[in-house]
């Protein structure tokens, strides 16, 4: 796993970019631990209160440990009107977790999300920001067990 | 009618990351002829052109590049791609089948108001366009296709507030996604304070078929006073759920029955909410409507984004319009108070309704809150989501009716 301070640091070059930074500590550990954050404020010339609020504002960006597979489901218009509730519930029956919550394997997180742009094959769901198409109820054992 | 495919004529035809491929299907062209005009002429040109922004407010293009004063030292070209409305995959689309005419447009931006950097701000959700752009950008930046002008790639972190250009704004500089207070406009001190163009991903991509085809060209498609094509992306019940590119005059009926293949399993049409989720509801009644800017603005909806959302008969005014509002609560960045609150008291009061607690009292009280979001609200988040709202109240109220206590 690369070092945080090499993420950040990868990222230095560029004028505010302190998201990208963020970015690119997730797409190693999933969330940003609370020592990248404080050396992403530093090295973007933020307060560690700032860098916090920004980690915080936006819905991809977590400051909790989360699983190594984030499922999102998403729950706008086109979704819902296609059967969004029914997959919701199947996934928390299939993992016995809530919202929000990640199992105690540290394996799956879930998570609810607003349209990702991907409305020709609704309901929708992300693995990993990996969309998985049409989903209906059935298939959700058959899509998970998949993640090793 | 046919669909009229400009932006997207190559679809599928070529490798949107290669920059050889666009130039062999007479890709750069534009540039070419823009970087040969004066500054004032291109400009003029564009203006001519009708070009009215493709994000949802219809700017006129060329118009808003003119309030960027030439002699600021540092410019900024920013594209929007931020596509956060749901049921709106367009720009995803023109990316992924067109991306270089994307950053044809932009550098031909550049050209007009003397930027050499510009910027895209690709929403989060979006994780492969914005490796399939960098990768774009490095084909045109090696066959020399973009000259001394560069662009770069920012990804955003899903938040629906960054589609407004000076939340987008904050976000590219590092910060918090929220609206800054207008005047200035960005044009005169957008990123990082300097003069900065905010345009949409669609409306960029017109400008290379612009520059070669000519003004006069572009003005004569569909509507007069919104000419080009547009791109649409039908959702919900609907035969075909997928995109269209259509001149703008084209009728709203004739999306529905024609290139969507009509309400799904042989349904009837309930309602057609168009322009994405803080779009109006149109009744069936409305449908013989074209689709460009004013003239979904004189039926009360909004062209928007070019989403279509079809509900048949069987569908829940009501519920639906009530997980709009849920939308609207979670995206209120929280910055001003009447959107922060009114989008709470707003679900509030909707799901009261929807679980058959509600009383004409709560109807009064939800139209009242909607006129002062509408008035109050910082930006445009604030300002539209009580649409969905008002407009079914205003067309379907016989849903709300039969739910009250």
């Amino acid at each position: 796993m690369a070092n945080y301070k090499d993420l950040i640091a990868s990222q230095q070059g560029r004028k505010g970019g302190i998201i990208e930074a963020f970015h690119a500590i997730q797409s190693e550990y999933n969330y940003i631990p609370q020592d990248a954050l404080r050396e992403a404020a530093k090295a973007f010339g933020m307060s560690e209160a700032k860098a916090y609020g920004v980690a915080t504002f936006y819905s991809y960006l977590s400051v909790e440990k989360r699983g190594r597979y984030i499922i999102r489901m998403c729950e706008s218009a086109p979704c819902h009107v296609a059967g969004a509730d029914a997959v919701i519930k199947a996934i928390q029956n299939y993992l016995g977790i809530g919202i929000g919550e990640t199992t105690s394997d540290g394996k799956f997180t879930l998570e609810l999300t607003e349209c990702i742009g991907q409305c020709q094959a609704t309901p929708v769901i992300t693995i990993n920001s990996e969309p998985v198409f049409n989903v209906n109820p059935e298939q959700i054992p058959a899509i998970l067990s998949a993640y090793k | 009618m046919e669909e009229q495919r400009i932006l997207l004529e190559y679809a599928d035809q070529i490798d949107p990351e290669s920059a050889a491929d666009y130039i062999k299907v007479g890709g750069y062209k534009g540039l070419e002829k823009a970087r040969a005009m004066e500054k004032k002429a291109l400009i003029d040109e564009v203006k001519k052109s009708g070009l009215r922004g493709r994000g949802g407010a219809g700017f006129n293009a060329g118009m808003k590049w003119s309030f960027v004063p030439q002699d600021a030292p540092v410019k900024y070209v920013v594209c929007n791609l931020d596509e956060g409305e749901p049921g709106t995959y367009k720009d995803r689309i023109i990316c992924e089948k067109n991306a270089q005419a994307l950053l044809e447009g932009m550098a031909i931006c550049g050209t007009a108001i003397g930027s050499e950097q510009g910027y895209i701000y690709c929403r989060g959700e979006y994780p492969t366009v914005v490796k399939l752009l960098r990768n774009a950008i490095a084909s045109a930046k090696e066959a020399g296709a973009l000259g001394e002008f560069n662009i770069e790639v920012r990804m955003g972190a899903g938040a629906y507030v960054c589609g407004e250009e000076t939340a987008l704004i904050e976000s590219i500089e590092g910060h918090r996604g929220e609206p800054r207070f207008k005047p200035p406009f960005p044009g005169v001190a957008g990123l990082w304070a300097a003069p900065t163009v905010v345009n949409n991903v669609e409306t960029f991509a017109c400008l290379p078929y612009i520059m070669v085809k000519g003004a006069e060209w572009f003005a004569g498609i569909g509507a007069p006073k919104y000419p080009g094509t547009k791109v649409l992306t039908l959702t919900g019940d609907i035969n075909n759920p997928t995109y269209f590119e259509v001149p703008t005059d084209y009728i709203l009926r004739d999306v529905i029955t024609k290139l969507g293949g009509g309400v799904k399993n042989g349904k009837k049409l309930k309602a057609v909410q168009v322009g994405g989720t803080s779009g109006a509801f149109i009744p069936e009644q409305n449908l013989d409507t074209q689709i460009d800017f004013d003239s979904m603005g004189a039926i009360g909806a909004a062209l928007g984004s070019g989403a279509v959302l079809v509900l048949d008969e069987t569908r829940d005014i009501v519920d639906t319009v009530a997980r709009i509002t849920r939308f609207f609560e979670h995206e209120s960045c929280g910055k001003c108070n009447p959107c922060r609150e009114g989008t709470f008291r707003m679900r509030e009061m909707l799901e009261k309704v929807n679980e058959g607690k509600g009383t004409e009292k709560d109807l009064e009280n939800i139209l009242r809150l909607a006129k002062v979001m509408r008035k109050a609200s910082l930006c445009g988040l604030g300002q539209a989501a009580p649409i969905p709202v008002e407009s079914t109240i205003r067309h379907f109220k016989y849903e709300y009716m039969r739910k009250l206590v």
